[in-house]
């Protein structure tokens, strides 16, 4: 048993002649939270939809538990526990906490042709789980568009542990918050990991990866510029690197020529 | 008041919480989306009460007869509500029922085919028509509206098409003689709790006619049809899986399937539903006159969207009520009734009806504004 929950091997993915992702590799423990990093155009998305199930990755390996896993849907991903969080969430707004909770997994009590969604358990579950996260929500039954934004990003993520994810990929999951509606979801992803998942943790904003990442991976133009420990990386040095910063050095570099010349 | 409440809430075991503000049941009613449909149905007989309560409209007989005009509605009303709550539309509704009136006619008449299987066969016509309507709007992504409107045309046009080649002419009468012994026609032409009406009769309790029999012979089929359709369409919404997945489907079609909601599987079998309810129409119609006739249903399609929308139902899918739809098609029935009971010229009903559809959307936009503001 290898000490990784799930490993990525040297993933790549084309899109006709566009080269997508390269050679991209991620090993994951469990408890890990990992912060992939990059700007916009770097192949994100491409990657969470990999890993999602969505596509197929033309090179690579996908390890999971020791075992070399091969997803043909999104449905695969999720059976053997990789629960991904889109930035739209799969929530209704119009519809309530509970049958947001259980959409498209609704339990069911009663004989077979007259089986009906068991709603009050449904409703006890839910707020259950929500009030473990330290979300009243005070009445289940309540639309979910009644939510602040940060209740619902921690609604959908509790949704996919409450499923069975082992392995949760965020995407985005701070970008259309406030401070405070951020730091709320950041604290729920770290007692996520805490109690032994593994997160990959999608964002651009260093400001928020830093302080609840174990490791980052930095992706450029659908390579991956390598993997850090936390101790071995600084923030500015994240930035730098996720922004081009030797583009920005050089920049500075042949502003201050000009500024001589101009000077003589 | 409030002690009590909390009693009962201890009771249930819910955890009490001091954030959860007591709900009036007036709050509580107003997250329903039938509620403008409730009111708009108790102003429209306060009205008619007032205006009509002495001129016969709510004897047994006037009762009974705008309650199977609102009924006949009600049975495609509810099939197209359901469907708009999933996200679509059907333009076809109308259509398929002269389709499915002279599936039922041709068979039976020309052909010599016993009427139960006639039937039988409109209903497999119509399972048909709905799951090519869900199977294209699925598979090409295009708008219900867009499709549904193509077979809206081509539904009609071989309906008069087929009549004319076969029969030479745009009606087929002679099915009245053919309802008595058949196995299944009785379900779309018997009235009901006859026994009733005749001892009520006896009693002197409803009018009679001339020779000693009740005005009103019993309940109408499309009443029962009405009424049982509504109960199991609510069942369906409130109380099963599929009911969430219809809910989700009409809500967001990504989020839902990113879940695992079989989308493309949910609204394939709402069309096959408005398919199937615009036939069980059709059978009642049809066997009430005795003839199918190629124009029947005409504009159809779009009272029942009225009634939906009047109902609760949103335009953009995902919200909306079985029993408000009942409730919309209820107060369309009752007004085109009751208004031949007042001294208001009838030509005055498709305005009512659209006015009434306006005040409808702009109220139940209010309410979902409602529902979903975070407070």
């Amino acid at each position: 048993m290898s000490e990784y929950l799930v490993q990525f091997n040297n993933i790549s993915k084309f899109f006709g002649k566009v080269i997508a992702l390269k050679d991209v590799t991620m090993k994951l423990k469990k408890g890990e939270i990992m912060c992939l990093l990059g700007d916009n155009g770097a192949g994100k998305s491409t990657l969470i939809k990999t890993l999602a199930g969505v596509h197929k990755p033309d090179e690579g390996e996908i390890i999971f538990e020791d075992q070399k896993i091969v997803f043909d849907s999104p449905r695969d991903a999720l059976d053997i526990g990789i629960g991904t969080v889109y930035q739209d969430l799969a929530l209704v707004s119009l519809m309530s906490v509970t049958r947001n909770f259980f959409m498209g997994r609704e339990p069911q009590k009663g004989l077979p042709f007259f089986k009906t969604f068991d709603i009050d358990r449904a409703n006890t579950i839910a707020a259950e789980r929500m009030g473990q996260i330290g979300i009243d929500v005070r009445d289940p039954s309540q639309a979910v568009g009644t939510m602040s934004g940060g209740e619902r990003q921690c609604l959908a993520i509790s949704r996919a542990i409450y499923f069975g994810a082992k392995v949760l990929v965020l995407d985005e999951p701070t970008s259309a918050l406030g401070v405070h509606q951020a730091s709320m979801v950041l604290k729920y992803i770290v007692k996520a990991a805490s109690q032994g998942l593994a997160v990959i943790l999608i964002t651009h904003n260093v400001h928020h990866a830093y302080p609840v990442g174990n490791s980052f991976t930095v992706l450029n133009r659908g390579k991956s510029m390598g993997t850090f420990q936390k101790k071995d990386i600084s923030r500015e040095k994240l930035l730098s690197m996720m922004a081009g910063g030797e583009e920005l050095d050089k920049l500075e570099v042949e502003l201050k020529e000009m500024d001589r010349i101009e000077n003589n | 008041m409030s002690v009590k409440s909390e009693s009962i809430q201890s009771k249930k075991g819910s955890v009490q919480d001091e954030r959860l503000k007591k709900i009036s049941p007036f709050r509580v009613l107003l997250n329903r989306p039938e509620l403008g449909a409730l009111g708009g149905s108790i102003l429209v007989f306060i009205f008619f009460g007032i205006v009509a309560g002495d001129t016969g409209m709510f004897s047994a007989y006037g009762t009974l007869n705008f309650l199977d005009v609102s009924a006949n509605l009600g049975i495609i009303a509810i099939a197209a509500a359901m469907l708009m709550i999933g996200g679509e539309f059907d333009l076809s509704i109308g259509s398929m029922i002269g389709f499915a009136g002279i599936c039922i006619a041709i068979p039976a008449i020309y052909w010599g085919w016993p009427l139960w299987t006639s039937i039988i066969f409109a209903f497999a016509m119509a399972v048909l028509i709905g799951y090519f309507n869900g199977i294209m709007v699925v598979k090409t992504g295009l708008p219900s509206f867009i499709v549904t409107l193509a077979m809206l045309f081509i539904l009609r046009g071989a309906t008069l098409a087929i009549t004319r080649l076969i029969t030479g002419r745009t009606q087929v009468p002679g099915l009245r003689v053919l309802i008595e012994d058949d196995p299944i026609a009785w379900l779309f032409a018997t009235d009901t709790f006859q026994w009733l009406f005749t001892w009520l009769g006896s009693m002197k309790l409803i009018a009679l006619r001339t020779d000693g029999t009740p005005l009103a012979t019993g309940i109408p089929p499309s009443v029962i049809w009405f009424i049982a359709l509504t109960l199991f369409a609510t069942w369906i919404l409130m109380k099963t899986r599929y009911g969430n997945w219809i809910f989700a489907s009409g809500g967001d079609k990504v989020g839902a399937t990113n879940v695992g909601v079989p989308v493309g599987r949910v609204k394939i079998s709402l069309f096959i539903g408005t398919a199937v309810a615009s036939t069980i129409f059709a059978c009642i119609q049809v066997l009430d006159a005795g003839s199918a006739d190629t124009m029947r249903g005409t504009l159809k399609e779009l009272e029942a969207i009225a009634a939906a929308v009047v109902g609760g139902c949103l335009l953009t899918g995902g919200y909306g009520s079985a029993i408000g739809a009942a409730l919309g098609a209820i107060i369309f029935g009752t007004v085109s009734m009751g208004i031949f009971y007042t001294d208001v010229d009838t030509d005055w009903f498709k305005v009512f009806l659209g006015g009434m559809m306006l005040i409808a959307v702009v109220f139940n936009n209010y309410i979902r504004k409602k529902v979903t503001e975070t407070k």
